[in-house]
């Protein structure tokens, strides 16, 4: 069953158009990678399914229910909007505990996630105290509790090192492969590159895109071939199809072992000759650059 | 409802200042009690009336109002300073039955702790002024209804700041409607006047601890008024939280 189904979601704060007639589904067994840059209205997106926003148009059913109907939502779905978003004067512990009595989880499961996380040696320590990736960890710890078959996070490495990055990724990998369905939001192409099998990419509060990476990939951006040589102007000339930059040229429609000929037939020195693959981040700034709230 | 009440009594203990500013408030009310006490017993000539010695014991009780009322707003308010109220809600969707536990909790520790405080207050006033028992006409209705009204203060405070969802917008509100307000209505003009400030939020509601005789409100009938206010405030704000974004 798909797990998330947004269907026409639309949500306006008053002249603001945050989410725009946005469908798409999210499905078990994989990690649906949620695109868009700055204020594209990922969070907002993630706020109404999670009943927290009340659309304004449109619909989005969790595992066929609205989440405001679900009895024991957290057994059913975990989430991580805000990892800040806690009350620092409670213990790591006091606040999952809190957490899964309402939802008539056993304590014990409270330690459990504690240890899963990594924090079982501060579980009595006061969150307010905790560095950005321990907030980031206990966030994941509390969307864990209800053992859940949809995990959805808002943006979880952000103000991360490296060493959470990967942790988090590999975590998501795992859960994924346990058959949950994981809606992850980023706003940076390569995070997702690396942890997704599919994604949603929006803009400006609309779809711009619903591929698996790889159709994604191959789909916005061609590869070219770059050609240097010290006398560029005759290849060029020569190569007739090519694009001349300053110091190189692009070549889309002919391959590296077609130029090669060509220039070695004519006897033209090169200097590169290179088959360049546009980066994942390319591709996506590519496709986005036409929504971009802020452009720089 | 009860896995909601487990957790909300989780998260009032779990926080030390709750604790802290409820027994201030509690110490508060005890102090001034005794202060009041060693005033009146060096000024006043003779013996005090039972009733009087109530009076002056409890007389902290507009200050532990403002303590517990600002209490109450914060059980709501703070979860929404740090935004920890969109964790609550996507553990408790139904956000009436959040508030309803919100409350039932609140109004449970705070009656404890008021009740305990006046109790405690009355019985250092009877030891300092001397001559009075709860035995005596008016006195356990006085310090029972000084625990009573302190409650329902917290409860107002709840209300607002279900309502207002903002600390300080909710603690001035309180303030404004439990200690300003009622002051101010005493010069409002003409019978109609008389009436609006003896039904005025806690002019109605102290009745039922200090009954005033100009009052056309009883003490029990005061309390149900003061009750009336609180249900009000506390049903506009469950229209409210319902239809709002969190
Ligand atoms: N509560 C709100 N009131 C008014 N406008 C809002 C509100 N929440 C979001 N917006 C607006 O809606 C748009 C989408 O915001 P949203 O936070 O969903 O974007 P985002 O994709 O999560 O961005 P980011 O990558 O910066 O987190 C923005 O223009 C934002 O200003
Ligand atoms: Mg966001």
């Amino acid at each position: 069953m798909t797990a998330i189904r947004a269907t026409n979601l639309t949500k306006r704060y008053g002249r603001t158009v945050a989410v725009a007639d946005l469908s798409f589904d999210v499905e078990p067994g994989r990690v649906t990678g949620f695109l868009g840059p700055n204020g594209a209205g990922k969070s907002t997106t993630m706020r109404m399914i999670l009943g927290l926003d009340r659309p304004t148009g449109g619909s989005v059913l969790v595992d066929g229910v609205p989440y405001r109907d679900l009895r024991h939502p957290l057994r059913k779905v975990g989430a991580l909007l805000d990892a800040k978003a806690v009350h620092g004067g409670r213990s790591a512990r006091d606040h999952l505990l809190a957490i899964a009595q309402s939802n008539a989880i056993p304590a014990g499961r409270v330690m459990e996630v504690l240890e899963t996380v990594g924090l079982r040696e501060v579980a009595r320590k006061r969150i307010g105290g905790f560095s950005l990736g321990m907030s980031q960890r206990l966030g994941i710890a509390a969307a864990l509790l209800g053992d859940p078959e949809i995990v959805i996070f808002d943006e979880p490495v952000n103000g991360l090192d490296p060493d959470g990055i990967l942790w988090i990724r590999t975590f998501m990998r795992d859960l994924a492969a346990e058959g949950r369905a994981v809606f992850v939001s980023s706003h940076l192409m390569s995070e997702m590159a690396q942890t997704a099998d599919h994604l949603v990419v929006i803009g400006k509060g609309r779809l711009i895109a619903d591929t698996s990476v790889a159709e994604f990939i191959g789909r916005s951006s061609q590869a070219y071939v770059r050609v240097r040589s010290p006398r560029l102007a005759e290849v060029a000339e020569l190569v007739k199809v090519g694009r001349l930059h300053p110091d190189h040229l692009r070549v889309t429609a002919m391959t590296p072992l077609e130029i090669g000929a060509l220039t070695a037939r004519a006897g033209l020195p090169l200097e590169e000759l290179t088959l360049v693959q546009p980066s994942l981040e390319a591709a996506y700034m590519e496709l986005t650059k036409d929504s971009l709230e802020y452009s720089s | 409802m009860i896995d909601i009440i487990r957790s909300e009594w989780t998260k009032l203990r779990s926080v030390r200042s709750t604790m802290w500013t409820l027994g201030t408030a509690a110490l508060l009310m005890l102090a001034i009690g005794a202060l009041m006490s060693i005033a009146v017993k060096n000024s006043h000539e003779g013996p005090v009336p039972p009733s009087g010695v109530a009076e002056v014991s409890l007389m902290g009780v507009n200050f532990a109002a403002l303590a517990v009322a600002a209490l109450g707003a914060l059980v709501v308010t703070s979860e929404y300073r740090t935004g920890a109220i969109r964790v609550s809600y996507m553990a408790v969707p139904r956000r009436l039955l959040l508030l309803a536990g919100k409350l039932v909790v609140f109004a449970a520790v705070a009656l404890a702790v008021c009740m305990a405080a006046a109790f405690a207050a009355f019985l250092v006033g009877r030891t300092i002024l001397g001559g009075a028992s709860l035995g005596d006409p008016g006195v356990l209705r006085a310090v029972t209804g000084t625990g009573l009204y302190l409650t329902a203060c917290g409860l107002f405070g709840l209300a607002l700041g279900a309502l207002v969802r903002h600390t300080p917008g909710a603690v001035v509100a309180a303030i404004g409607l439990i200690l300003v307000l009622p002051q101010l209505t005493v010069m409002l003009p003409g019978q109609w006047g008389r009436t609006v400030n003896d039904w005025f939020t806690s002019n109605a509601g102290r009745q039922v601890a200090f009954p005033s005789e100009a009052s056309s409100l009883g003490p029990w009938s005061g309390f149900a008024v003061y009750l009336g206010w609180i249900a009000v405030t506390l049903a506009a704000a469950c229209v409210l939280t319902a239809r709002r974004d969190a």
